[in-house]
């Protein structure tokens, strides 16, 4: 069992020292930016061309969908995100601090990328994790 | 190479058969598409047998082991929720190919209960309802919500896809449900996944479907022209880079690539198509493909519901067999259950919910990952 949380997903990055970020690779051939190590680009094809970058901190809400109905276990309501990066990048995750009901939610509204431990879930070696969410901007 | 016509074809009507095996249910489409053209599986030259939770089970083979093991070539087909009609298509490539002049198309599932999708892998811990869902009620609502973004489409009119799909299945003694719901039952029934209530969503049921296709040479020697539906394009696409893909399946512009390969194939415009059987899993997904496949321009698709064009005697009906909101969604079954509600139109034998005159038909099925298989049919002449 790790003392620190680990990342629950590859693409979360979290540094010795600083902060944790999302972490890019952008082709180097035609800029598109993925999620994950890769070595050939799915845009362009190019191979060997990808290069790690930080994604941006902050975006704005593309899609959504308000969950009411999730497997057993999971709790619900919560508003499943699609978020534009400010960078072009997008990604998907949990938006908190917001009220699960349409009419509190706005396509465009700005929104900033925090982490946070992963809602208290471990894994069978009892390892805690840590995650990304979506807020509104402040 | 020669034209490729559907002479038999039929479906089962969908509902819960746990007692059942895949096989058998399978069996008893194969059989009545057998006999829908009087021909036996003796006459078969290859079986095509579209099946999704048994991928790895040699359902075909199985399915021959109840009706008549001959030898034919069997290939057994899985690609999610375009699983039947890339069976059917895989029949149809082989005919145009010149392989074969008679082969048979089978789609079957039996499906569990519950919510389709999610999960994540093995490693670590779940994600869902942690980086967003991964329900399949969830990517739809997002990909509905992402017409809603762009054009301001409404809650009410994705709900007024079910209201129309549940009402068309009244007409259709082989759908699984007949029931009519208004919309606000619709809109009050249980929010699973906003903007998607329960009755937003397809049914999981058990259901098969079965194509025998056949060569031009074929159906004149066998005197088989009179219902025989022609194929006038079958088309197989994969899902486009696309800026959004990495966290959100694509469900438009692969359809978008199929149907303007379909129609450059069959030498027609959306203009000239008289019914639509295409892949509502989910409410929202409808509105999405009226554009998708040029039935009305970009935008347009909420207006289209509100003024009733695809409703039963609109201008293009869509999904008068009650769609697989009402009819429901064996999946590997779905694709060729289309390819029967279109021809049975094009003969004129669809009873009550007959789209009057209709000549040519459109069948999409959408399988999430993605695949989008399109079919135009037109009644032989």
């Amino acid at each position: 069992m790790s003392a620190a949380p680990l990342p629950v997903v590859p693409y979360l990055k979290i540094p010795a020292a600083g902060d944790p970020y999302l972490e890019g690779h952008q082709c180097s051939s035609c800029n598109t930016i993925f999620l994950g190590e890769r070595q050939v680009c799915s845009k362009c094809a190019a191979r060997d061309q990808m290069e790690t970058i930080k994604l941006a901190q902050t975006g704005t809400l593309y899609s959504y969908s308000i969950v009411f109905r999730s497997f057993p276990g999971i709790d619900v309501p919560y508003i499943s995100a699609i978020v534009d990066l400010d960078d072009g990048t997008t990604i998907k995750g949990n938006l908190i601090n917001v009220e699960p009901d349409p009419e509190q939610i706005q396509f465009g509204m700005p929104v900033e990328v925090v982490f946070d431990d992963a809602l208290g879930r471990k894994d069978n070696d009892g390892n805690s994790y840590l995650a990304y969410f979506f807020q509104p901007k402040s | 190479m020669t034209d490729v016509y559907i002479v038999g074809v039929d479906m089962i009507k969908f509902g819960r058969f746990p007692d059942r095996t895949v096989p058998q249910i399978g069996a008893e489409a194969a059989l009545l598409a057998l006999d829908d053209c009087g021909l036996t599986i003796q006459d078969m030259q290859a079986l095509y047998c579209g099946n999704l939770g048994q991928a790895s089970g040699m359902v075909g083979q199985r399915l021959l082991q109840e009706i008549g093991q001959t030898g034919m070539p069997v290939v057994n087909v899985a690609n999610a929720c375009a699983t039947g009609a890339t069976a059917f298509r895989e029949a149809w490539t082989a005919i145009k190919a010149g392989l074969y002049d008679l082969t048979l198309a089978v789609g079957v599932e039996q499906m569990g209960k519950g919510l389709l999708g999610g999960g994540g892998g093995a490693k670590g811990i779940s994600k869902e309802g942690l980086l967003g869902s991964g329900t399949m009620p969830a990517v739809f609502a997002e990909a509905g919500m992402e017409h809603a973004n762009k054009y301001g489409t409404t809650f009410e009119q994705f709900a007024k896809v079910s209201v129309k799909n549940h009402h068309h299945s009244t007409l259709n003694p082989k759908a699984m449900y007949q029931i009519e719901t208004p919309l606000e039952t619709v809109m009050n029934a249980e929010m699973i996944s906003y903007p998607n209530t329960k009755l937003m969503c397809s049914v999981n049921v058990d259901g098969s479907a079965a194509a025998v296709l056949a060569s031009e040479s074929k159906v004149r020697e066998l005197g088989l022209m009179d219902r025989a539906v022609k194929v006038r394009a079958s088309v197989l696409s994969s899902d486009p880079w696309q800026a959004r893909d990495l966290v959100m399946p694509d469900v438009n512009s692969c359809t978008r690539l199929a149907a303007k390969a379909a129609y450059e194939m069959a030498g027609l415009g959306a203009q000239d198509i008289d019914l639509v059987e295409l892949h509502d899993c989910f409410a929202t997904a409808e509105i999405l493909h009226y554009e998708n496949l040029g039935l009305c321009g970009d935008g347009e698709a909420g207006r289209l519901i509100d003024d009733g064009d695809v409703a039963l005697g609109g201008k293009i009906p869509v999904n008068v067999s009650g769609g697989l909101l009402s009819k429901g969604h064996p999946l590997g079954a779905t694709g060729i259950a289309n390819i029967y509600e279109v021809s049975t139109h094009l003969r004129g034998e669809a009873g009550k919910r007959q789209v009057e005159g209709a000549t040519i038909g459109m069948t999409h099925v959408i399988g999430l990952g993605s695949a989008c298989a399109i079919h135009i049919l037109e009644k032989a002449s």
